[in-house]
């Protein structure tokens, strides 16, 4: 097994954290993991985007020109992640703010109104987990219980009351992504 | 973190190993100044706070005009003392280092490398190479540049370099770059090793001003000589050291070059994304190799010869317009066509882009 | 100190200085345990006279080389001997930030006014009117700016313990003068915070005057300009 994804939005929106959180699950699964940040000077508000691979074998780069998975939060993200599909990928998105839907055939399209669940959920900070609830669903790469073990590892201990509430956020995820 | 198994699998950012594991390697001072992308090396150390662990200082200096030049004082004292930047920190340090490198200085310098030149960006590039590799500073001299391609090894390169640093007297850098220091991936970091006690430090340094104990003859940390004919015979010294070093601390790695037509050469993180090249060409019937000098000074030029011969081609894959080009066409000496691809100013070329170049210029 | 010949010119401050530096050293029991960083300057051979540890720093550097060495050996006696042009022009930054930091070190403090090593340039202590090489007509503020009272600039600092400014003109002078040092080199040793003593001195050869009108006239200029006295002392 071999994934190569990338997560792409706003900075502000949890890309970074959801890509950790994704890796330290792999981690914790035994598998080789890489997340690499486009790192940029914008703390909130400019684009932000991380490539994780998480695979049984070694990975050779970090840096990559197509993606298994794209997780697209924005519509420039869209834009410029969804011709570097392989052929057969996977590209998911938010619903909120996307003005052109992505058009290509050769890939499967799923669609998650996480932004709206996360306001139904009056909770904008668990936006993030309900997309990763979304892509676990249709790439079930790691397990729930990964993901919880996860968040135990890398949450401070003073944070890990939260930790039901980010559980229930990846279950609502898994409900709502819809194949379009 | 001390609760952590020795030997526990974990997954950091190449910034975050190269602190933790000079913690652990017994490193009694770190010197440095922020500026990104390598701030997560001191903001580290300032979380763990090994000053009261191990004993380890801590110390954001005013510059890293300032930083290297504590460097100096600590390494001239005998200490293992280290210091991190980026290029245009770097540049700055240039002083210190020639200062170092001319005192006979063991230290460790590690070049978070970003794009330039002048302030440039704050995005990965390999254009340091030059400066590393020619002595950035005044006069003849080399320090010891390692080039990790892995997060594993920023952590492992730490005490290897203080090891080479130590044994030859000479300033050693690790030449790292925006995706080695900002990218996560699993690592082990190196078992402890408790810092060097004052007798031990006195038996491994008897050159180290730590004051006259017992009454010795006084030692003196300087670079200057003012009679040319004894500059010359200390310029001479170095360089017979710098010809050991050249003929024992070699250090490179070969993948997949038997049965390969091709050979990209890269150092770094360049070389991870060679590597995908390669996977990508393979899959198209193209038998390509990976040659990856480890230390670029020494560099390894016979090794790389001896893998280039009888190959159709070799590229050079840099994130640079080209610099570690020049050794390796120094080594083959036109035996082969070697030709060079990288891209510039902070942009960090996918492994599609080095599969094309090699066939838009070898093939 | 070492029996060698000095490189200073006759008349030149730097010897009694150095002398003061020695005797305190030697008095204190510390010359086991002192490590003296010179600087660039007339000073750069420090290291041939005193016979301690010592490391040569670049232009400016002292302080921080003198930070690295006493951050890692802190029970360590450690100091820097500058000049002017080493101490508040190239290595201000240096200067600043270690006194500042409180790093529980000495800075000696050559002020003569002029760049002495490279042949009579301005420095940045130079006084208004004062003739160099590269003031020629005198210096002019609107031209070259003022003198920099950096000892003034350290009193102020949090990190210091002691400032103070002596000179070594006369007996008395000497004396004083070397009470300070030692009074320094001991707040160092206690872990007190910084310490800078500055020496007004005289460069006879930089200012073109016999070594008697030199101490004229450093009375008569340097002395209403830069006023004798400790300026700190909070020991």
């Amino acid at each position: 097994m071999k994934k190569e994804i990338i997560i792409s939005g706003f900075g502000g929106q949890g890309v970074l954290s959801m890509g950790k959180i994704l890796a330290y699950s792999g981690l914790m699964e035994d598998k080789e993991v890489t997340w690499m940040p486009a790192y940029g000077p914008e703390q909130r508000g400019g684009t932000a985007n991380v490539t994780v691979i998480v695979s049984d074998d070694k990975i050779s780069s970090p840096i990559l020109s197509t993606y298994d998975v794209a997780i697209v939060l924005n519509q420039p993200s869209l834009e410029k992640f969804e011709p570097k599909l392989k052929p057969g990928g996977i590209l998911i998105y938010d619903g909120y703010g996307i003005i052109n839907p992505p058009t290509r055939k050769d890939i499967t399209v799923y669609r998650i109104d996480a932004m709206d669940k996360a306001a139904e959920m009056k909770n904008a900070k668990i936006f993030n987990m309900i997309v990763l609830g979304g892509f676990l669903k249709v790439c079930p790469i790691i397990s729930n219980d990964g993901i919880e073990k996860a968040l135990k590892k890398t949450l401070p201990e003073r944070h890990h009351g939260l930790i039901p509430l980010n559980m229930q956020a990846l279950e609502e995820g898994g409900k709502i992504i819809k194949q379009m | 973190m001390k609760a952590m198994a020795d030997r526990e699998v974990t997954l950091m950012k190449g910034n975050e190993a190269i602190a933790r594991a000079a913690i652990r390697c017994g490193v009694d001072g770190y010197f440095g100044y922020p500026i990104t992308p390598q701030s997560e090396v001191i903001e580290t150390l300032a979380l763990e706070k090994p000053w009261e662990t191990t004993g380890m200082v801590v110390l954001q200096a005013e510059s890293e005009v300032a930083s290297i030049n504590m460097l100096y004082g600590a390494a001239g004292a005998g200490k293992r003392a280290m210091t991190s930047s980026s290029s245009p920190g770097v540049a700055l340090m240039q002083e210190g280092i020639a200062y170092m490198a001319g005192a006979e200085l063991p230290g460790v310098i590690v070049n978070v490398q970003r794009g330039g030149p002048g302030l440039g960006t704050i995005q990965p590039s390999q254009s340091d190479y030059f400066q590393a590799t020619r002595g950035g500073g005044n006069g003849d001299y080399y320090v010891i540049v390692l080039a990790p391609n892995s997060v594993q090894e920023m952590a492992d390169f730490v005490d290897l370099a203080f090891e080479l640093a130590f044994k030859y007297r000479i300033p050693a850098m690790i030449l790292s770059d925006g995706v080695i220091g900002q990218m996560m991936e699993k690592v082990v970091l190196p078992p402890f090793k408790p810092r060097r006690t004052e007798e031990e430090i006195m038996k491994e340094c008897p050159w180290a001003t730590f004051g006259c104990i017992g009454g010795r003859k006084p030692n003196i940390i300087t670079s200057l000589e003012l009679q040319p004919e004894a500059m010359e015979a200390h310029n001479i010294h170095l360089q017979k050291k710098y010809d050991e070093i050249r003929r024992t601390e070699v250090r490179y790695e070969t993948q997949q070059c038997d049965d390969a037509d091709y050979i990209i050469v890269a150092f770094g993180s360049a070389a991870r994304i060679a590597q995908k090249a390669i996977e990508i060409a393979r899959e198209e019937g193209i038998k390509v190799g990976l040659f990856r000098p480890i230390t670029l000074w020494p560099f390894p030029s016979e090794q790389v010869d001896a893998v280039a011969r009888g190959k159709k081609g070799v590229l050079v894959a840099e994130i640079n317009a080209g610099q570690m080009v020049e050794d390796v066409r120094l080594a083959i000496n036109g035996k082969e066509p070697v030709e060079h691809f990288g891209r510039l100013g902070g942009i960090v070329p996918d492994p599609d882009e080095i599969v094309n170049a090699l066939k838009t210029k070898l093939m | 100190m070492n029996d060698v010949p000095m490189h200073y010119c006759p008349g030149c401050s730097h010897g009694v200085v150095h002398k003061l530096v020695a005797e305190v050293i030697e008095e204190m029991g510390m010359s086991d345990k002192a490590i003296g960083v010179s600087p660039v300057g007339c000073a750069v051979f420090a290291y041939r006279y005193i016979d301690i540890d010592w490391q040569e720093a670049a232009h400016g550097r002292a302080p921080a080389v003198a930070t690295g060495i006493k951050r890692l050996w802190p029970d360590r006696l450690v100091f820097t001997y500058q000049g002017d042009g080493d101490l508040a022009c190239i290595g201000t930054a240096e200067t600043v930030h270690a006194l500042n930091r409180g790093e529980n070190i000495t800075i000696i403090f050559i002020n003569n006014a002029i760049y002495g090593m490279t042949g009579g340039q301005m420095a940045p202590t130079t006084l208004l009117g004062q003739k160099t090489s590269t003031c020629p007509y005198g210096r002019e503020a609107s031209l070259h700016g003022y003198p920099l009272k950096i000892t003034e600039m350290a009193a102020m600092m949090e990190g210091t313990c002691y400032v103070t400014r002596q000179s070594v003109d006369t007996v008395a002078s000497i004396r004083k003068a070397k009470k300070a040092i030692r009074k320094a080199f001991q707040a160092s040793m206690e872990g007190k915070g910084s310490c800078l003593v500055e020496i007004v001195a005289t460069c006879n050869s930089g200012w073109k005057l016999t070594p008697v009108q030199a101490n004229k006239w450093m009375e008569e200029n340097m002395f209403p300009f830069y006023q004798k006295g400790d300026l700190k002392d909070t020991i």
